[in-house]
């Protein structure tokens, strides 16, 4: 489904990734972790397309498709969806409104009929209840004066409305409480099956615990170091990551 | 050799028509004339404004017909009267029944009255002129304690190659009672038109008016408008500005809040595109204590559009316990486009609650990236976070019918939708 080919990118002057190779095909959950300042966040921004990254050499495949060429939102359109590490609030902005806005103009990229005001409120009441996200919170201002549990829920609601068929959840865990990365666990494993796949990026373990993922890569100085099981974050989260330095 | 200048303001207005029994008010405008001239950009007041584009041309006073219905507001039901080019239309104007409600011409009124009522208010060049060669306008008075059952909604429309439109009505709304009053001002085919405005009022003793005023000119037209308010203690007092229209656009609110236990609000917004230049003054003065004044403008300029706010605010030394808030913010969507804003505030009284806030900026990249990466175009999200930017404004629109109808406007013009 993706496939990333020596992907080299660089913020302003400084080199992030240095030529990180990356398979997932549908059906998988990778894990992506490493230390702080590896390049987790600048591979999620590159491959939405977020604006400031410059990809100096690779490529990235995403079902036949050149990704790096399409631009942010019909990367979303053909599929793609990030949960950000930090959600931004919108005021003025409901979060339903602008979902069935999202949800048309995906449609009508893929030749497909408007979603009808009833099918969509039903979609809503669904997917809310999936993560436990209160209605209310549902149709009010994106994210704006949510808690960083509520947020991070937003992010998983957002996902299982727009049914996409690869997930990057960017450090989805940080700020959560034990409850709240639970729910947050259950919403991911629920919307999975075998046509989609999950890119978890954190830096702890313990999203693993709930989520189980397929592979474990460590991204360390802008490359994938290693790669394993999921015993592999176990060991990760004993030894740190310097352990990895030692052994690379 | 002395050389005779002739006075640019009597140029102006040369060849114009007044009645033949002149009142003391034309009178006395046209005297004042004399003596006057347009105001220069070194003009504080007039800083960001270039009038000399609207009076170095010729205009004309010309009576015309044209048809309204487009100008109207679905499902409102309401009194619709209706000025073209400044000159009353009595067969596409309608009169319902109401309670307490008298709408009659502006030669009605009582000068004297009037006079001594609008003292203190300051007058400019273009108010005068539009005093000394009015063509029409409305006195509308609300009886005490009678609460109108249908809105006034006054449509004024322009027609026609250079044409000036001087129209002047003046609002009574008397003690306890109650009146909303839309204005519009609206063009068809307008070249080089200049809209003249003029709408004056008396807000009595614990009495409220509501006033929502929508520009949406052709980009051909020119309007400057004085508007001064008067409030007599507790009354309420609330305005709305709607202004997409017009080339080169000048709103001058004036409250003067002559009693104690006040509601003063005003609120704007201000879409330009193209070459529009449009400016917003207002003033609050406060006279008197608790009360509360609150100013809400947003702007959003596109293209090589500019934008003026100036909002002046004086507390006097008697107005103590006074709450004053004023905001200004405005979203540059190019490279070209601009705003002055200016927050004035003076305050002489010692206990009080005032605050204002100016924001000049462009749209929220992060916001944009996040609706973007949800699917969502770029023109389509900044569609949304324009419209969620201006809605706070928008919903200050009481009447549910004339919401549509500005919904509508911006749907139809700029594809906003709310």
């Amino acid at each position: 489904m993706l496939s990333i080919k020596n992907l080299h990118a660089k913020i302003e002057d400084h080199d992030i990734l240095k030529g990180l190779n990356l398979e997932v095909k549908a059906g998988e959950v990778h894990a992506i972790m490493g230390p702080n300042g590896a390049g987790k966040s600048t591979l999620a921004s590159v491959l939405a397309g977020k604006d400031g990254y410059e990809v100096t050499e690779g490529a990235v495949d995403f079902d036949g498709i050149n990704l790096l060429e399409l631009d942010t939102e019909d990367r979303a359109k053909e599929g793609l969806f990030l949960a950000f590490q930090y959600p931004v609030e919108i005021p003025g902005v409901s979060n339903v409104n602008f979902l069935r806005t999202a949800i048309n103009e995906i449609r009508e990229y893929r030749k497909e009929d408007p979603i009808s005001a009833k099918d969509f409120m039903a979609r809503v009441r669904e997917k809310s209840a999936l993560v436990e996200l209160d209605a209310k919170l549902a149709s009010r201002a994106v994210n704006e004066g949510f808690s960083g549990g509520e947020k991070k829920r937003n992010e998983i609601f957002q996902m299982a409305m727009l049914e996409p068929k690869l997930a990057i959840l960017d450090e989805t865990d940080s700020g959560l409480d034990i409850d709240a990365l639970r729910i947050v666990a259950n919403g991911v494993n629920k919307l999975k099956n075998k046509n989609n796949a999950v890119i978890i990026i954190t830096h702890y373990q313990r999203l693993l615990d709930y989520i189980i993922p397929d592979f474990v890569h460590v991204l360390a100085d802008g490359k994938i170091v290693k790669t394993g099981p999921k015993e592999l974050a176990l060991e990760l989260e004993e030894k740190g990551y310097d352990w990895i330095h030692e052994t690379a | 050799m002395e050389a005779v200048q002739e006075n640019k303001v009597v140029q102006f207005t040369e060849g114009w028509k007044q009645p033949d029994n002149l009142t003391s008010i034309r009178k006395e405008a046209k005297q004042a004339l004399n003596a006057m001239d347009f105001p220069t950009t070194r003009v504080e007041d007039w800083k960001y404004t270039r009038t000399t584009r609207i009076t170095n041309k010729t205009f004309t006073q010309q009576e015309a017909q044209v048809e309204v219905d487009a100008f109207k507001i679905d499902n409102l039901k309401c009194h619709e009267l209706v000025f073209v080019n400044g000159f009353f239309d009595e067969q596409s104007s309608t009169l319902l029944e109401d309670v307490g409600l008298s709408i009659k011409g502006i030669e009605t009124l009582d000068e004297e009255a009037y006079a001594e009522l609008l003292e203190d208010t300051e007058e400019n060049v273009f108010s005068l002129i539009n005093k000394a060669y009015s063509t029409g306008g409305l006195y509308i008075h609300q009886e005490k304690n009678k609460k109108a059952t249908y809105p006034v909604h006054i449509i004024h429309v322009t027609t026609g190659n250079s044409v000036i439109a001087n129209v002047r009505h003046f609002v009574e709304v008397e003690q306890g009672a109650e009146l909303y009053v839309i204005t519009s001002y609206n063009s068809k085919n307008a070249v080089d038109c200049f809209n003249n405005v003029v709408f004056e009022g008396l807000v009595g003793e614990n009495s409220s008016l509501t006033i929502d005023k929508l520009q949406t000119e052709e980009q051909t037209v020119f309007n400057i408008s004085k508007e001064n308010f008067i409030q007599d203690p507790s009354s309420r007092f609330l305005m709305n500005t709607i202004t997409i229209g017009g080339l080169l656009v000048r709103n001058g609110v004036n409250i003067l809040v002559e009693g104690a236990n006040c509601y003063s609000e005003i609120n704007g917004v201000y879409l330009g595109r193209g070459k529009q230049h449009l400016d917003n003054h207002t003033f609050i003065d406060h006279l008197y204590e608790h009360c509360t004044s609150s100013e809400t403008y947003k702007g959003v300029m596109d293209d090589s559009s500019t934008g003026v706010f100036n909002g002046k605010v004086i507390v006097r030394q008697d107005a103590q316990k006074i709450e004053a808030y004023q905001s200004n913010g405005n979203i540059l969507l190019s490279d070209k486009s601009s705003v002055n804003s200016k927050p004035e505030l003076e305050i002489y009284a010692d206990d009080v609650r005032c605050s204002h806030g100016s924001t000049t900026g462009q749209l929220d990249e992060d916001a944009l990236f996040y609706l973007q990466a949800r699917g969502i175009n770029k023109k389509s999200a900044q569609k949304l976070l324009v419209a969620a930017f201006i809605g706070e404004v928008l919903d200050k629109i009481k009447n549910e019918d004339t919401r549509a109808h500005v919904d509508k406007l911006f749907l139809d013009q700029f594809g906003w939708e709310f």
